[in-house]
């Protein structure tokens, strides 16, 4: 186990390489280039002043040595410099990194704590009318363009009944109020942008759930639990669930690359101070490290995760064991 | 069963007639602007079936032209995810070996990234136009195609009518193309017409952050991205752009579901 712990943990360095590579050279071999965006049409920038800012962030070297010096760098965590502000480009995503783990982390918990439920009652209750209601529901869901969805959250809940605030995580007034208050506050703040970001997920894992359950509810060792004699209730929640469970953490580890996908739509559309939001605004003013930057860290979160659901899925099933297995 | 397969085909072919006779349908010209106070943002009426815009453009209209965009973006994205994503899975399946971990490491690879974030880079580096958005989305979503293609080659391969076509001397190339992916495409078939909705989707996403097709050029996606200004009064711009790329994806998820159905029926009714 430890082994391939540490094996699986070894072969997300290279795969970051990889997407950075990749990332890279469409970045720099792409037209339009930030002294363009930030002066080109600006009379008061010199053609030498441009090309003083590109000599300075080695602009004008070729790609590949560019990412060479990217790739030394980016070893010791070093991104370099923001061209819009100049700032650190770590400290800038360290800053925003809190808001998006708070919002990623509240919308797996939900998706989790709402698709499962539902699964398994669709699936004790199959064709049921809870079962008919979620399966027309979810396909809905599917279909569902997830901003257009946040769209009408905010004009009917948050403008309309007024019921949440529609923008921002810690508002002005939050220095004034207790801690408790700011606490309930900020979860107030949260409630519109985790239903719009979980909403795809609860449609995803609800419906593969319930199918995992109906499988695992129609095995041998269901029929056992039944025939000596135990409890309806101890049959569906122990011996059918937790096998059912198997697939369903694996599924939950592949929602996080849609979750972090999410992120840069949802924290724009809910001026959500997070790292997605930053990515977003750097794409838009061609702020080349900040772009890497958020690029890279968003990737080893999505596979930090995908490597989390593997680790939980061997400790939840004895019967795997990964070192025999070829990954 | 039935039913679901026909409602979702039936749909399709009334939004492909709507795109393809656009000018006979659309009551206006989607592109005029009217600018004056009594012809802005007004509600639906007999005039202007869907209301117009913050200038004046008719929204009916506006959306009947917007289907073209938004189906072929749908269209030509899948074609092009599908050409990448047969003929990489196909390969990857049929030689196996360093050929298959090379192309499925790159697939890991494309899958761990955050796709949205690697479309919204490149769209806004090359410059948002719908061609760049059709090809973008195309080479960012052939990797569950390919991952698919790849499992029906590995046991399809082993197959005598394989074997027999190879002892024939026919070439590999024809024997992936001509003998062995014809009886591979069922799960294609499914898996395309499932992604259609998926890449309206994305573009409309894409439409919404400013990053999808330009106006004045209408697409459903950034029809409701301008109309996203003027909720709080002109409810219609939001509402109908919305319904139609919802009505759209439903329609080509039904007809894939129904697909998937039929072709497995093992699977009916556990979804």
């Amino acid at each position: 186990m430890g082994k391939y712990i540490l094996k699986r943990l070894l072969l997300i360095i290279p795969m970051l390489i990889g997407i950075s590579f990749i990332l890279f050279v469409v970045m720099h071999i792409a037209p339009g280039d930030p002294t363009s965006v930030k002066y080109g049409l600006n009379p008061d920038i010199s053609e030498s002043a441009r090309s003083n800012f590109n000599k300075i962030y080695g602009l004008d070297r070729p790609v590949l040595v560019q990412y060479a010096t990217w790739l030394r760098r980016f070893f010791f965590l070093d991104f370099g410099d923001s061209f819009m502000d100049g700032r650190p480009v770590i400290s800038k995503i360290m800053s925003r990194l809190p808001a998006t783990l708070l919002l990623q982390a509240s919308s797996f918990l939900v998706i989790f704590c709402v698709a499962l439920p539902i699964g398994i009652i669709s699936a004790v209750r199959r064709g049921g009318l809870f079962d008919r209601t979620m399966t027309v529901a979810v396909f809905i869901g599917y279909a569902l363009p997830a901003f257009w969805l946040a769209l009408l959250l905010i004009f009917f809940l948050g403008f309309k009944l007024q019921l949440f605030p529609v923008s921002g995580m810690v508002p002005w007034y939050a220095v004034y109020i207790g801690g408790f208050a700011r606490a309930g506050d900020l979860l107030w703040h949260l409630v519109l942008p985790v239903f719009a970001t979980a909403f795809g997920g609860v449609a995803a894992l609800s419906r593969y759930s319930r199918s995992s359950m109906i499988e695992a509810m129609g095995q041998n060792y269901v029929l056992t639990a039944r025939a000596k004699g135990l409890s309806e209730r101890r049959v569906i929640l122990v011996h059918a669930l937790r096998n059912a469970l198997l697939p369903i953490i694996t599924i939950m580890g592949l929602t996080l690359p849609g979750l972090i996908s999410g992120s840069f739509i949802f924290e724009t559309i809910f001026a959500w101070p997070g790292m997605g939001r930053l990515g977003y605004e750097a794409i838009m003013n061609y702020d080349y490290p900040v772009v890497m930057g958020v690029a890279v860290i968003s990737t080893f979160l999505t596979l930090l995760g995908i490597f989390l659901s593997d680790i939980a899925y061997a400790a939840a099933d004895p019967r795997i064991r990964y070192e025999t297995r070829r990954t | 069963m039935k039913t679901r397969l026909f409602f979702g085909i039936t749909i399709i072919i009334v939004m492909a007639l709507m795109a393809v006779f656009a000018p006979f349908i659309a009551s206006n010209d989607p592109e005029a602007m009217d600018l004056s106070a009594e012809s802005r943002l007004q509600p639906p009426s007999a005039e202007h079936l869907l209301g117009t815009d913050n200038l004046g453009r008719d929204v009916f209209s506006r959306m009947v032209y917007g289907a073209r965009v938004s189906l072929s973006v749908g269209f030509i994205a899948v074609g092009i995810s599908l050409g990448i994503g047969v003929f990489l899975g196909a390969v990857s399946g049929y030689y196996g070996g360093r050929v298959d971990a090379v192309i499925m490491r790159f697939v890991e690879v494309m899958y761990c990234f955050p796709t949205l974030f690697l479309i919204m880079i490149v769209i806004a580096f090359l410059g948002p136009d719908i061609v760049n958005v059709m090809v973008v989305i195309g080479i960012t979503s052939w990797t569950g195609l390919c991952r698919l293609v790849r499992a029906e080659f590995l046991t399809l391969r082993e197959r005598d009518f394989v074997h027999a076509a190879r002892v024939q001397g026919v070439s590999d190339m024809r024997v992936i193309f001509r003998h062995i992916l014809p009886n591979a495409m069922g799960p294609v078939y499914v898996s395309v017409t499932l992604s259609v909705g998926a890449a309206i989707l994305v573009e409309s996403a894409l439409s919404f952050l400013g990053l999808g097709v330009q106006i004045p050029t209408p697409s459903w996606g950034n029809i409701l991205s301008a109309g996203k200004n003027y909720i709080d009064y002109a409810w219609w711009l939001t509402l109908f752009p919305g319904l139609a790329i919802l009505i759209a994806v439903l329609s080509f998820n039904l007809v894939g579901e129904s697909l998937r159905d039929m072709l497995d029926p093992r699977l009916s009714g556990r979804g």
